[in-house]
C-alpha cells in the first residue's frame, strides 16, 4: 500500500505465475473428478473447486486481496445480490408442489 | 492545491479529480458497479439452468455427454493462461515497460482468438450433428464424441426413458428435454463469446494506444480495466466448464 508513487500496491509476477499455476492444478482436479461417481457430493465438488478458482481470479488477478474497503464492499455487494436472486428463487422452487419435478440437489 | 504533486499536471488527470490515485480508485469503482451488472446478466442464465437441471437431471446428463469435453478442458486451460498473459500486460503498463506490454497484450489476444476458433468449430459440429434446438433437433442416433457408442445406450435408466422415446409417446418429451439443456448451452456459451468477441476488440484497441505511447507508469487505467473485464468473462467460463461439460461424465466410469 506504501509506494513512493503510489498508494497503489502492484502486484507482482512471482504471485500471478502462482495463482495461474494453482488454477490449472485446479482445472485438472475438476476433470477426473468428474469421472468419480460421487452421488449427490459430485455438485459439491464441482461447484467448490469453480468457486474456489473465482476467488483466486477475483482476489490476485483483479487486485481484490489488495483494494480499498470501498470496493471490497462492492465487490461482496455484487456476488451477494447474486446469491439473493439464487437462494430466493430456488427457495421458492422447492417449497411448492408444481407439477415440474422436485429434484433439488439431487 | 498541491502544486508540488508531480501528478497534479499529468496531461492524463481529468480536471474534477484531485489527483491520479482518486481517479484510479473512481475508475476501478466504476468498472466493479458495471462488473456487477454482468454478474446479474450472467446470473439470470445460471438460474435458470439451475432450475431446468434440477427438474430434468438425467436428460442434461445425457445431453451434457455429447458435448466435446476434450476442447472445453482445452479452452479452459487457453481462457486461464489468457488471464494471466493479461495479468502481465498489466503488470507492464503499471511498470511503464511499454514494450512487454504490447507483447503481452497481443499474446493475449492470440489466445482469446484461439478460444473463439475452438469454439467454431464445437459449433460447427452441434450444427452437423443435429444438436441444435429447432425443428432439425434429433438425438435419437448421436453418438458419443469419445467412445462412438450410441449415448443413449451407454445409460440404464434414462437410456431407457430416450429410447423407448422412439416407439412410444415418451420420446418426444425427452427430445424436449435434452432440447433444454441445448437451449441454455448456446445462450449460455453465446453471450460469454460475445464478450470474448468485445473483448478481443478492446485488446486491439488498447495494443494501438500503447503503440501510440498513451500509456506510462502513471496513467493505465484503460489496460487495468480492460483487465478487470477479461478476467470476469475468465470467472464465467470457470463455472460454464463444469456445469456444461462435465456434469454426466461419472455415468460412463
Amino acid at each position: 500500500m506504501s509506494d513512493d508513487h503510489s498508494k497503489h500496491h502492484i502486484v507482482q509476477p512471482s504471485t500471478y505465475a502462482a495463482i495461474l499455476g494453482a488454477l490449472l492444478v485446479f482445472t485438472v482436479l475438476t476433470y477426473y473428478v468428474a469421472f468419480i461417481d460421487l452421488g449427490v457430493l459430485s455438485n459439491f465438488v464441482a461447484m467448490g473447486i469453480a468457486v474456489t478458482k473465482g476467488a483466486l481470479v477475483v482476489l490476485f488477478f483483479m487486485h481484490i486481496f489488495y483494494s480499498t474497503r470501498l470496493l471490497w464492499v462492492v465487490v461482496v455487494g455484487s456476488f451477494g445480490w447474486l446469491a439473493l436472486m439464487l437462494i430466493l428463487t430456488l427457495g421458492d422452487y422447492v417449497t411448492r408442489h408444481w407439477d415440474i419435478q422436485q429434484r433439488i440437489f439431487f | 492545491m498541491h502544486s508540488s504533486d508531480h501528478s497534479a499536471h499529468h496531461p492524463a488527470l481529468a480536471h474534477h479529480f484531485q489527483d491520479l490515485d482518486q481517479q484510479k480508485d473512481a475508475t476501478w469503482l466504476a468498472m466493479w458497479v458495471f462488473l456487477a451488472t454482468e454478474i446479474m446478466f450472467f446470473g439470470g442464465l445460471f438460474l435458470a439452468y439451475v432450475i431446468y437441471r434440477s427438474s430434468y437431471p438425467d436428460a442434461f446428463a445425457i445431453a451434457s455427454n455429447a458435448l466435446n469435453v476434450n476442447m472445453g478442458l482445452g479452452n479452459t486451460f487457453v481462457l486461464i493462461i489468457s488471464s494471466f498473459t493479461m495479468a502481465m500486460s498489466v503488470y507492464s503498463a503499471q511498470m511503464g515497460q511499454i514494450g512487454r506490454l504490447v507483447v503481452f497484450l497481443i499474446l493475449t489476444l492470440i489466445l482469446g482468438s484461439t478460444f473463439l476458433g475452438v469454439k467454431y468449430f464445437e459449433y460447427k459440429d452441434k450444427f452437423e450433428s443435429h444438436l441444435v434446438p429447432g425443428r432439425h433437433f434429433d438425438f435419437a442416433h448421436h453418438h458419443d464424441p469419445k467412445t462412438g457408442e450410441l449415448l443413449e445406450g451407454a445409460h440404464s435408466e434414462s437410456a431407457n426413458k430416450a429410447t423407448e422415446a422412439h416407439s412410444s409417446g415418451h420420446s418426444e418429451k425427452a427430445k424436449r428435454e435434452i432440447q433444454i439443456f441445448f437451449s441454455l448451452y448456446f445462450a449460455m456459451t453465446g453471450l460469454h463469446a460475445f464478450h470474448m468477441i468485445i473483448g478481443a476488440g478492446l485488446l486491439t484497441w488498447l495494443i494501438v494506444l500503447a503503440l501510440k505511447g498513451r500509456f506510462s507508469r502513471e496513467y493505465n487505467s484503460p489496460v487495468e480495466l480492460v483487465g478487470l473485464y477479461w478476467h470476469f468473462v475468465d470467472i464465467v467460463w470457470i463455472f460454464l466448464f463444469p456445469l456444461l461439460y462435465l456434469i454426466g461424465r461419472h455415468h460412463h466410469g
